[in-house]
């Protein structure tokens, strides 16, 4: 077992606790921080790929701006517990878990089925696939267009947010 | 190798020296900083006095000199309280969060070029790690600091702490885009996310090459920008509204006592000199002086100098200036700062593009 | 160095995760964090495949996902925040109405 294996074991244990603690707890901040963990584990798999830039990113964007964001929320609204009615739902859970084990049961045979073409052996040594001249020169040229689109969707959920949020004057 | 953020130089040398000089300057450097932190704090209380026409702490040693360890003491002996209805395990957890980022950025600083040993023959780096997404790297650590005082705020369970964690979030975020606007006019005259490469980027002609006198007056602009927003993201006034003791008794760190209080206030100090220390790479040179290129240890010399006249300018802030008020502030983020960060951005590519 | 199939299976596990977040929370937070993760589990199956392939789409594709991530959190709060003006509740179902 290399090194790099070993590194992502102990990230996808993170993640995936991060995971799960977003589905037990109740309380919607622990749940919160429990995807923030995730997201850092996330940033670690990203960099130990070779992709720089968007392990950084993924801090900057989701954990540093859409996470506080959500928190903001949360605090704003100030809901201390989960303070619904669990019992009326008690059997989305038994729904909800076998179809997620059936999903997960599905993706691993595609998984273990599926002949992927074989990977470029030593893809990290040369790799600069991740770097941010690339992901630049990427987006200014070849995803001129998508970029350009995001950037119209991301001015339009401004003004949309603001919007829903305003408060109607009385 | 898959860990493509370190460069090159890391992968090439043998380990086991390696670690030992790792070793070596993680405990200098974290030495000195942790001392340097306890003194700001000596520092600020004697300028301000200075400010005001009184002494200041002068008691304790020559000077007030052991006045730190002194505080430092009291820190340690005093009760630490966890109020009764507080998330005992958030409320704990809220110091550590917001400290470990704050540290953590030391390791991404660069204090000075690389200098050769003398009698071993080693060529050793002024900086801990070299990586090259530092900027990136250090905005998102002080990005997650954000989340110790919302958590403080939010666990301590009192209405005081819940508004300044909320102001602080609210206004941490806001100021974050500006001072991203801001640097971006920088990064486009470096070419370079790479901490070391914008110093270097900056070296000669006496200080004249520095990104503060490139490309007038974008230079000037985006540096005043970025120290408005700097003050705003340590939470130092005048934009101190997360711990306004007019309004929030003392904001988020109302509940905290003890060592869990002293870790909000070291967190405060450390992110100040991260701050200062940022300014100083992207604006100021870094570690760029003269005869820096003949004496490479006169680098840190020059850092340190140029940080403190930033931390001198916070101390000198804090004595002068009134606090804004909530609504203000927003304002002066998003109406004025933000707008006038895009046009010097797209100033500074103009001139980069028709005139370099 | 790492196989693929454990990054994709990773990507598996969160997404799975996810879906079911989706299934049993009822709160309208909890729902929008578990759409989070399985963006997030979308993204980590794109990067694997762009830096074991050596091609920069996959990332740019992250990119471009992240910033849609973020226009949907914040259309989506706002909207969670009018209807907790309107109902004083973040059940999902107590809101399966579209008016008042």
């Amino acid at each position: 077992m290399t090194i790099q294996q070993i590194v992502f074991i102990v990230f996808a244990l993170i993640i995936t606790a991060g995971g799960v603690g977003v589905l037990v707890q109740r309380n919607p901040l622990y749940s919160a921080f429990s995807l923030i963990l995730s997201f850092i584990g996330l940033a670690a798999m990203y960099i130990l790929m070779g992709a720089q830039f968007l392990g950084v990113i993924q801090i900057v964007v989701y954990a540093g701006a859409i996470m506080v964001l959500f928190v903001f929320v949360i605090m704003l609204l100030n809901v201390r517990d989960d303070e619904l009615h669990p019992d009326r739902h008690k059997y989305l859970l038994y729904i909800g878990v076998p179809l997620g084990l059936g999903l997960i049961a599905e993706v691993f045979y595609v998984v273990t089925r599926v002949q992927i073409a074989p990977a470029i052996t030593d893809m990290h040594a040369t790799g600069t696939v991740g770097t941010v001249e690339r992901i630049g020169v990427g987006l200014l040229t070849e995803y001129l267009l998508p970029f350009e689109a995001t950037s119209v969707l991301i001015l339009m959920a401004v003004i949309g947010a603001m919007h829903l949020a305003k408060r109607e004057k009385e | 190798m898959p860990l493509l953020l370190f460069s090159q130089p890391f992968m090439d040398s043998p380990l086991i020296p390696l670690i030992i000089e790792w070793s070596l300057k993680i405990f200098f450097i974290f030495g000195g900083l942790m001392t340097a932190l306890a003194y700001l704090t000596w520092f600020e209380r004697r300028v301000l006095a200075y400010i005001q026409m009184r002494l200041g702490p002068n008691r304790v040693g020559p000077a007030g000199l052991l006045q730190p360890l002194a505080d430092g003491i009291k820190f340690i002996f005093k009760e630490d309280i966890v109020p009764l209805d507080a998330d005992k395990f958030l409320y704990t957890l809220a110091p550590i969060m917001s400290l470990v980022p704050a540290l953590t950025c030391y390791v991404l600083l660069p204090f000075g070029d690389k200098f050769v040993m003398p009698g071993l023959n080693r060529e050793i780096p002024l900086h801990i790690t070299h990586v090259n997404v530092g900027v990136l790297a250090i905005f998102a650590l002080t990005g997650m600091g954000v989340y110790g005082i919302v958590l403080a705020g939010y666990a301590s369970n009192n209405k005081y702490s819940l508004m300044g964690g909320l102001r602080s979030s609210a206004q941490m975020v806001s100021y974050e885009l500006a001072m991203v606007m801001s640097i971006i006019g920088v990064l486009l005259q470096a070419g370079s996310l790479d901490l070391v490469e914008i110093c270097k980027h900056q070296a000669g002609w006496f200080g004249m090459q520095w990104h503060l006198f490139t490309y007038p007056p974008t230079g000037i602009i985006g540096f005043f920008i970025f120290l408005i927003a700097m003050v705003a993201e340590t939470n130092r006034v005048p934009f101190d509204l997360p711990e306004a003791e007019t309004e929030l008794v003392a904001g988020f760190h109302t509940e905290y006592s003890s060592m869990k209080f002293a870790m909000f206030f070291i967190a405060e100090y450390a992110n100040m000199v991260t701050a200062s220390a940022m300014a100083t790479i992207l604006f100021l040179g870094g570690w760029m002086g003269p005869f820096v290129d003949q004496f490479p240890l006169l680098g840190p010399v020059y850092f340190t100098a140029k940080v403190g006249f930033f931390l001198f300018l916070y101390v000198w802030l804090r004595g002068t200036l009134p606090r804004y008020r909530y609504d203000q502030l927003m304002n002066l983020g998003w109406k004025f700062l933000l707008p006038l960060s895009l046009v010097n951005l797209v100033l500074t590519a103009t001139i980069a593009l028709f005139f370099m | 160095m790492v196989p693929l199939s454990w990054y994709l299976a990773l990507s598996a596990v969160l997404f799975t995760m996810g879906a079911v977040g989706i299934l049993i929370k009822r709160n309208v937070i909890a729902v929008l964090l578990c759409l989070e993760m399985m963006l997030n589990a979308a993204n980590l199956a794109l990067v694997a495949f762009s830096s074991f392939f050596q091609q920069t789409d996959g990332q740019l594709l992250v990119f471009l996902v992240m910033v849609v991530a973020a226009a949907e959190a914040g259309v989506g709060l706002a909207i969670v925040i009018s209807v907790f003006r309107n109902r004083e509740t973040l059940d999902v179902d107590e809101s399966h109405l579209m008016k008042l």
